[in-house]
């Protein structure tokens, strides 16, 4: 027995020598995993940027499979949806995977870029590591969109309609710019047949490449962490900082753990509660698109209501877009509006805690008011909330410049 | 250059529409409420009938094939093609109804519409409801309005069963505009069933309707249980695989 | 991975009581468990690839109408996607069949596919009657049916048959391929019963209850 062990190990051995003789397999091995060394403390917050890359494994292959049935034209789209669900043994199960995959991408990513803000991660040396970050925040953002018209829904139709005119509200280029996207008049078959090329082959390379660039930002500047502390600065005799564990076996064991509690929460909505009361599939896309007919009651998918709130808020056409444009970009400047020299909440000042508190509660506020149906009260909270949310930013240079700031430790603690 | 600018009114539109406040989904707080159960194949299998009796005339429901129903809802190829099937004899065959263009007459937007989601677009209480608050409006084409669908176009097939309801216009205090509640409908001409059994036929045929809406609804929860009573298995081993890596940490 | 692999080079890891038994036995049941999963995890995304129940229902069986089939007629329906040939055999075509068992590979069907009922002399139900599929068992491509006395009979005498386009395969007149030929079996009957004289179902061969 123990001969026959010692055999299967030099046999793989042998084959690792061979293959990284040709390829830098160990190389990138302990590049990335064995000796990329990240600090010892990270925390519950740590867990999002595994998730992110594990839906977008989910997304990529149940789309695959999606794709096998669906067809994208005016004529069969909602039909072979249906199709899936029912025909196709097992179809429902990927269609849930994905829909759900949709919301669960969002969440994840927002939850991972609210750590971002906790603990500094896009200060200084990270500003392209936070750059990468929010280019796949925005190419995702169209990646849903594009997805989103595929059912051939009257939520995918009108959603995809409103949209697509936020372009027309550009002076001069803006009607032009609207119709280059839709290549018809209205949206159509046409327009399906162009999203769907652009969901399912040119944003997830995009986003395939947006990934390698962030984890390889990533890798080349080090991790930061809850204490906001750079590790690479205490090394010990051997080069290796003091702080830091090896990824692998440390911290994979852990996202392993951490994957097995999300997968709990992932597939507790895809087989209990796949629609979420409406907010992951909505009622009214169970309704064919209908291009003569609006449904009576319209939003965006939860993931994209703050920014509807900021749209709607603004009583000006183009100014609504405008605004909503900003708030989606305006994350790229935070590594030059933050002026405190500290990266993490822990160390920092009230100034800017109490801003961050604040624009959270803006933000959600403003999600929560982009499904609502605007009444005079509720346009005046979305003008209210959209204030504070751009005062977080721009405010930030002056807050963050004056705030009371404690001493950051030299070592991680805990 | 003035579809251009028509689309861009649309989006006008759109938005003061909703700004205005007037256009809250339909009827969402007082709907009648309805238990969805789609544990009884027995209540299932009845209001299968009702549907395939009642409403399959004019309305399909296209994604639906009636071998699936069949081996859903326990009944046997024998007894779909007797009791269910009246326009075809293949059991695979969805339940189309023959000699329609669906297509061409959803485009006017006045054709009946396809049931197979239905109750996922509208939801159990809004079917229940709908179908219990047709009454006497002899200014409408079919003598019949509905108080959860207003002016709907459709004549209220279950009538020989419900009996006809009135609308019984309370007086007002202020004796103005007085807008219809459920409350306000009377039976005033009785069906066959009692007010009890026609309640239970609705029930019955909501329920299935439930179910036509996404017929796995009556299997991916037990599914589910499966996958979720493995993941904790595995979690649990995954923990304790992190808790001893990390003891070299701590 | 290898336990010595990951160098535990850092001050604040202590190797000291690493209890290598139980961390091997959580690595080997973590593997075990989450590669079941894995596995449990795939089989949906393979069943999917199966025949739907669209292209079951459309695969179902056909019925055919044969009462206006002239005898030395042959006519073609599609069942599974499939061409299915349906020959009204004359007394002479019978006679030539029988006359052929010398000339064809598998005269007795022993090394060819066809239900029980068919696996006769004519490889049929009914001996006037030939339902095959329509397919050369060689590699797909579909035969040609030529009669006895046709100008493009394949060899010199041509009894009638059927002759493969694309490498030659021929068969007799109850499907039965000739030696010398690349396709290795008979044509392939496919299931079917009588639903009355002139009526066929193909695909259903179940017995009545």
């Amino acid at each position: 027995m123990a001969d026959i062990e010692k055999n299967i190990i030099a046999g793989l051995t042998g084959l690792r020598d061979w293959v990284d003789a040709r390829f830098p397999l160990m190389q990138n091995w302990n590049e990335h995993l064995a000796k990329y060394y990240a600090p010892k403390n990270f925390n519950f917050w740590y867990y999002f940027g595994a998730f992110a890359l594990l839906v977008f494994a989910i997304q990529i292959v149940t789309g695959i499979w999606l794709t096998m049935n669906y067809k994208p034209s005016a004529e069969n789209a909602f039909a072979s949806v249906e199709y899936i669900m029912r025909d196709v043994s097992w179809g429902w199960l990927i269609r849930y995977m994905h829909s759900t995959g949709a919301s669960a991408f969002f969440i994840v990513i927002y939850l991972h870029m609210f750590r971002a803000l906790l603990y500094g991660s896009y200060k200084k040396p990270r500003e392209l590591l936070w750059l990468s970050g929010m280019a796949l925040y925005l190419v995702i953002m169209g990646e849903a969109f594009f997805g989103y018209l595929l059912p051939w829904g009257q939520m995918s139709y009108w959603g995809a309609q409103v949209i697509i005119s936020l372009f027309g509200a550009l002076p001069i280029v803006g009607d032009q710019l609207s119709l280059w996207i839709r290549g018809d008049f209205v949206v159509s078959d046409v327009t399906l047949n162009r999203f769907f090329a652009l969901h399912v082959i040119a944003f997830p390379l995009l986003i395939f490449g947006l990934i390698g660039a962030h984890i390889l930002a990533l890798h080349k500047v080090g991790s930061n962490n809850p204490d906001g502390v750079e590790i690479k600065k205490n090394k010990n005799a051997e080069g290796i900082p003091v702080d830091g564990i090896p990824f692998h076996p440390y911290y994979t064991v852990k996202d392993i753990f951490g994957v097995s509690v999300f997968l709990i929460f992932f597939f507790a909505v895809v087989f209990f509660m796949p629609e979420m009361n409406g907010y992951f599939l909505e009622h009214a896309n169970f309704v064919p698109a209908d291009p003569l007919k609006t449904p009576e009651h319209i939003a965006p998918v939860w993931y994209f209501t703050p920014f509807y709130s900021i749209l709607r808020a603004v009583p000006s056409q183009l100014g609504g877009v405008i605004a909503m444009g900003l708030a989606t970009n305006i994350f790229l400047l935070l590594p030059w509006l933050d002026r405190s020299p500290v990266k993490s909440i822990r160390y920092r000042g009230w100034n800017f805690r109490c801003a961050l508190i604040i624009f959270v509660i803006s933000f959600l506020t403003l999600g929560w008011l982009g499904m609502q149906a605007v009444t005079p009260l509720y346009t005046w909270m979305a003008r209210f909330f959209s204030v504070l949310y751009f005062a977080f930013f721009l405010g930030m240079p002056f807050y963050t410049a004056i705030d009371n700031d404690k001493i950051v430790p030299d070592r991680v603690q805990g | 250059m003035s579809a251009f600018r028509r689309l861009r009114n649309k989006f006008v539109l759109i938005l003061l529409m909703l700004s205005s406040g007037t256009v809250l989904a339909a009827g969402g707080a007082d709907l009648m409420r309805m238990e969805v159960d789609l544990s009884n194949q027995a209540a299932l299998q009845r209001g299968a009938k009702t549907f395939v009796n009642y409403c399959l005339g004019c309305h399909a429901a296209a994604y639906m094939r009636y071998n699936r129903m069949g081996q859903d809802l326990g009944i046997s190829d024998e007894v779909l093609k007797s009791n269910f099937m009246f326009g075809t004899d293949k059991v695979g065959d969805t339940m189309t109804i023959a000699m329609r263009d669906i297509d061409s007459l959803r485009f006017f937007g006045v054709s009946p519409p396809d049931l197979s989601v239905t109750a996922r677009a509208r939801g159990a209480d809004w079917l229940y409801s709908y179908f219990k608050t047709f009454y006497v409006d002899e200014s409408r084409p079919f003598g019949v309005n509905n108080l959860t669908f207003k002016d709907v176009g459709m004549p209220h097939v279950l009538w020989q069963l419900q009996g006809m309801q009135h609308l019984v216009h309370k007086a007002d205090e202020a004796g103005a505009h007085h807008t219809p509640t459920y409350e306000d409908l009377k039976l005033i001409t009785p069906g066959k069933q009692t007010a009890e059994e026609y309640d239970q036929t609705v029930r019955d045929l909501v329920n299935f309707m439930v179910y036509l809406g996404e017929p796995i609804k009556l299997k991916r929860g037990k599914i589910g249980a499966w996958v979720l009573l493995y993941l904790f298995l595995f979690m649990i081993i995954a923990y304790l695989l992190k808790k001893e890596y990390w003891r070299d940490v701590h | 991975m290898n336990d010595k692999d990951h160098n535990i080079e850092n001050s604040d890891i202590k190797d000291s009581h690493i209890n290598q038994g139980r961390r091997r036995f959580l690595t080997t049941a973590a593997t075990v468990v989450g590669g079941a999963g894995a596995v449990a995890g795939a089989v949906p995304f393979i069943a999917t690839m199966t025949p739907s129940e669209k292209t079951k229902a459309i695969g179902a069986p056909v019925e055919v109408d044969i009462s206006k089939l002239k005898p030395g007629e042959r006519i073609i329906r599609k069942w599974q996607g499939k061409p299915v040939w349906i020959l009204r055999r004359t007394q002479e075509m019978l006679a030539d069949i029988a006359a052929q068992n010398e000339v064809v590979s598998d005269p007795n069907s022993d090394a060819s596919a066809q239900p029980g009922y068919a696996k006769n002399e004519y490889r049929a139900r009914e001996d006037e009657y030939l339902v095959v599929i329509g397919i050369c068992t060689h590699l797909g491509c579909s035969p040609n049916f030529i009669l006895k006395d046709d100008d493009n009979a394949p060899v010199i005498d041509w009894k009638g048959g059927f002759s493969c386009a694309c490498h030659g395969s021929r068969f007799d007149l109850a499907g039965r391929v000739f030696k010398g030929v690349p396709a290795p079996t008979n044509l392939v009957v496919p299931p079917y019963k009588y639903l009355s004289p002139t009526r066929l179902i193909i695909g259903d061969d179940s017995e009545a209850v």
